[in-house]
């Protein structure tokens, strides 16, 4: 399997597809790439030659900010949110969703999985 | 869709000429305000404000971090201190 960028092995998918499974690489840019390095998207990963991997590992690096690093970007991103005390570092802070969504019902992605509160009906006739 | 670079952040005009009257001297005194919706200009990094909630004003001091956010922002208008517990 061939290795681009450390960690990421992407597998006997075609090489569009393989490139995004780096962390920071979607279909637009992992398209982008291929088309700027003229090599064929729908080529499978593992017929991707060596001294191609290594163009688009270079290219990648140069032009994105990818995997780690993005992530260390992204997690700044949000701690400056919740040091500042904005309302949008509060919500990071309490887990709810942070673009006015309503959390009335749903918002099962930031808030978790359900907690049934016992008795929660009965109250009302 | 945010905002025409045109027409440059919206302040408001009275909010700037309070802050250009204080100036250095006026740092740490609050200024009051019920303008939320006005960003924070660079101008503003080491004064105190008073932001209006709704109810009371909120006590802002605004650090360099918090320039390009809104007044408001920093002054949260609901209070919910999670649900009443039955015994």
């Amino acid at each position: 399997m061939p290795r681009i960028l450390g960690v990421d092995i992407p597998n006997d998918k075609s090489i569009w597809v393989s490139l995004t499974y780096i962390y920071g690489v979607g279909v637009t840019s992992s398209r982008k790439v291929l088309a700027e390095l003229q090599i064929d998207p729908s080529m499978k990963a593992r017929d991707v030659g060596e001294e191609e991997l290594a163009r688009l590992a270079a290219y990648i690096e140069t032009n994105f900010s990818v995997e780690g690093q993005l992530r260390r970007q992204r997690m700044q991103d949000i701690g400056r949110l919740k040091d500042i005390g904005c309302y949008r570092g509060l919500r990071h802070r309490r887990g709810l969703p942070v673009r006015g969504q309503r959390t009335r019902c749903n918002a099962r992605t930031r808030k978790g999985p359900k907690k049934t509160i016992a008795n929660k009906k009965i109250a009302r006739k | 869709m945010s905002r025409s670079t045109k027409k440059g952040p919206y302040v408001d005009a009275k909010l700037i000429k309070k802050v250009e009257r204080l100036g250095d001297a006026g740092k740490g005194k609050g200024i009051k305000t019920w303008s939320r919706a006005s960003m924070i200009s660079p101008d503003f990094v080491g004064h105190n404000f008073e932001v209006h909630n709704g109810r009371h004003f909120v006590k802002v001091y605004v650090t360099e971090d918090m320039v390009g956010h809104r007044l408001g922002e920093f002054a949260p208008t609901r209070t919910f201190r999670g649900h009443k517990k039955k015994d």
